[in-house]
């Protein structure tokens, strides 16, 4: 279970997250909706350990464990997942080497022996297949020259094979096509799990067609001012955030 | 006749000065002796000379150490038992002990290949610490490439001596004769803290000859001054590459002259610069000719209080239209008491070319780290990903890709010690 208790948090001595309140139980899929510049960027690489953010109040914990007091290294290796709204190119490093060096740094980081090539081969491949990645696309630079919904399903990719506990996915559908939203919606879909959670950022009703949330969050201002089911993101989609404009606390 | 009065000698000038004296009568000669006056002209350089702005030798060489002689039976079969465990980058290996080339610790020189133990005497030479070495080197090797053979690859192990505390001078000559092509690796092994090497590398192309060499520093002298001088005749290529991982003080000093039309230079090199340590890439690539190509393409990381340098210098004259050059030096820097002086300098006196250079210096890109770390890379892991990939991109500058292994390992050895010195 993900709990946001009263999170505060500036950047460079602006504040953006005001007193931000969130829970995601386990096994439950939500849905952040809001505008622009509302922070939820900001909420989902505070929750990864991104260092650029002073957090002013509040904390974040995962089944009970405090986040905030982690390296970001060391919250992956818990099962945080953050698909970024920009996956970042890393010239150099090809997309294998990054993804194993990934995949054994958290299997040791848990104790566990490191994958064999075989193995590790095998269960890329796999991955790769179900989100229609081509293996020349694994063989270059990571995330260098992709497209940009070719990075985010590089991203999603990333997200199977480390099989993550928390899954924070930031505008995974922006800059995808019709059918490869399908693709990644099938791929989310897929790691579904009682034990899992999601934290699906979007500013579009279409994605939560493909992928059904339990929970629907609307967040403007730096906080949560929102909160129910699949139906408060259709009336979004109708009438937009001009009810929330002014909100000063959930409704 | 009034002589130019010589700058008055320090105690250092004074000691080289007693140590060309005591030369053996049988390696005297005109141009040895006329190396040694333009040293004692110039003087140990310091920072008030241009091409030495940034590595004040007069300081690093206060003390220079005695000379090692010619190795005895005892160290050349202590030698040999080193030789054994040390990985070969090349077919052929000829071995240079304390400076001097020892035929029974060598390979005999691949087909195409004439050896001779005693290098020629080198031409006079303009830079002071060049002309010293001219003037106090009794050993090397010279090789001479055959016309239009290709030989197989060579490497030179420079080896010091396990009491190898002392000044090493030593030169090697390697001649390519019309359309001769040569793959020299030199490597710089096993070297300490109290080791001053002063080497120089005469490279020499006939029309159409290609030669690539690669320079490898893996050891620990106080200090390495490396001269290489390559004169390039028509049609002539020559790509070199340095890695520096090793030396207090490393010093490289690279002058290319393409004296012929549609010569073709490549210099590249990667520093690693940690501790107090500091490494200097110094260049002067003249185009002598028209249709003339340079490209040099130089990258550091510098970690801790170290200290990396790129001085290069384009030169065209006049008449040597059509030529192409691109010079660029980018640096990453580790630590904010880390420094990289990067000069990079272009001096056309010809009308139509094509010429460009640029210099960057910065740190490892945050979003990258943060990228990597929050999929579960440990951050010294990250970092050492990010910077194997920024090292590996000088390295593919080399052809060969066993050398080019080789030396990617070698920058993965100095990640990881840094790495660990670093947890300490
Ligand atoms: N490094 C920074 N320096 C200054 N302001 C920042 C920085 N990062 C974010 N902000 C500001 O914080 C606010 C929230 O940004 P954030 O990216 O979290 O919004 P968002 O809800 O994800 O928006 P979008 O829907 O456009 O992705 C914005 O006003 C943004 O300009
Ligand atoms: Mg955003």
């Amino acid at each position: 279970m993900l709990e946001v208790k009263n999170l505060s948090a500036s950047v460079n001595g602006q504040p953006i997250l005001d007193g931000l309140s969130l829970t995601v139980r386990t096994g439950e899929v939500a849905a952040i909706m809001g505008p622009n510049g509302s922070g939820k960027s900001t909420l989902s690489y505070i929750i990864a350990g991104k260092p650029d953010y002073e957090v002013t109040s509040g904390e974040i914990l995962l089944d009970g464990e405090d986040l905030l007091a982690l390296a970001p290294e060391a919250r992956a290796a818990k099962g945080v997942f953050l698909a970024f709204q920009y996956p970042i190119e890393i010239p150099g490093v090809a997309t294998m080497t990054f993804l194993k060096a990934a995949l054994n740094a958290q299997r040791r980081a848990r104790g566990e022996a490191d994958l064999t090539t075989p193995d590790f081969r095998r269960a890329v491949r796999g991955a790769a297949q179900s989100l229609k990645i081509e293996e020349e696309m694994l063989r270059r630079p990571l995330n260098v020259g992709f497209s940009g919904g070719e990075k985010k399903r590089m991203e999603v990719l990333q997200m199977a094979l480390l099989s993550p506990q928390l899954c924070v996915l930031d505008e995974t559908d922006s800059g995808l096509d019709i059918d490869a939203l399908r693709v990644v919606a099938d791929g989310v879909n897929a790691l579904r799990d009682p034990a899992r959670s999601f934290v699906v950022i979007t500013h579009y009703q279409r994605l939560l067609e493909h992928i059904q949330p339990d929970v629907v969050h609307v967040m403007a201002r730096g906080r949560i001012v929102a909160s129910g089911g699949p139906e408060l993101a259709l009336e979004l989609e109708r009438n937009g955030y001009r009810d929330y404009a002014n909100a000063n606390a959930a409704a | 006749m009034t002589a130019q009065r010589a700058p008055a000698s320090n105690a250092a000038e004074l000691v080289l000065a007693e140590q060309f004296r005591a030369l053996p009568r049988e390696v005297a000669s005109p141009a040895r002796a006329a190396a040694f006056r333009r040293f004692e002209e110039a003087g140990l350089p310091n920072r008030r000379v241009e091409a030495w702005h940034y590595t004040d030798l007069r300081a690093a060489l206060a003390a220079p150490a005695a000379t090692l002689g010619a190795p005895d039976a005892a160290a050349i079969a202590e030698a040999r038992k080193r030789l054994a465990v040390l990985e070969r980058l090349a077919a052929t290996r000829l071995v240079l002990l304390d400076g001097y080339f020892i035929a029974a610790l060598s390979d005999p020189p691949p087909a195409g290949v004439a050896l001779a133990p005693t290098p020629p005497l080198a031409p006079p030479a303009s830079d002071p610490v060049l002309a010293l070495n001219v003037a106090l080197a009794q050993g090397g090797l010279a090789a001479t490439f055959a016309t239009q053979t290709a030989a197989k690859a060579i490497e030179i192990v420079h080896l010091v001596s396990a009491e190898g505390a002392g000044a090493i001078y030593s030169r090697v000559a390697l001649t390519l004769e019309a359309n001769a092509q040569a793959s020299v690796v030199e490597r710089f092994v096993g070297a300490g803290a109290a080791t001053q090497r002063q080497v120089s590398t005469w490279f020499d192309l006939a029309p159409g000859a290609q030669a690539t060499h690669v320079a490898l520093i893996e050891d620990a002298p106080a200090l390495h001054v490396e001269s290489q001088v390559v004169r390039l005749a028509e049609r002539a290529a020559f790509d070199g590459f340095g890695l520096v991982a090793g030396g207090a003080l490393a010093r490289r000093q690279i002058f290319a002259t393409l004296e012929g039309v549609r010569g073709r230079v490549g210099f590249s090199g990667l520093g690693l610069v940690d501790g107090l340590r500091q490494a200097d890439t110094t260049l002067e690539v003249v185009h002598a000719a028209p249709h003339g190509q340079s490209r040099e393409f130089f990258r550091h990381i510098v970690a801790d209080e170290g200290t990396g340098v790129f001085q290069g210098k384009v030169i065209v004259k006049p008449g040597a239209q059509k030529t192409d050059g691109g010079m660029k030096s980018q640096a990453i820097l580790l630590s904010p008491h880390a420094t990289m002086d990067a000069k990079p300098e272009l001096e056309i006196f010809a009308d139509d070319v094509v010429c460009g250079h640029g210099a960057t210096v910065g740190a490892l890109d945050a979003q990258q780290l943060f990228y990597l770390r929050s999929r579960g890379l440990p951050e010294a892991e990250a970092e050492a990903m990010l910077l194997e990939a920024f090292a590996a991109e000088a390295i593919g500058r080399v052809a060969d890709p066993a050398l080019a292994e080789a030396l990617l390992s070698a920058t993965r050895v100095w990640l990881a010690a840094r790495g660990q010195g670093r947890r300490m």
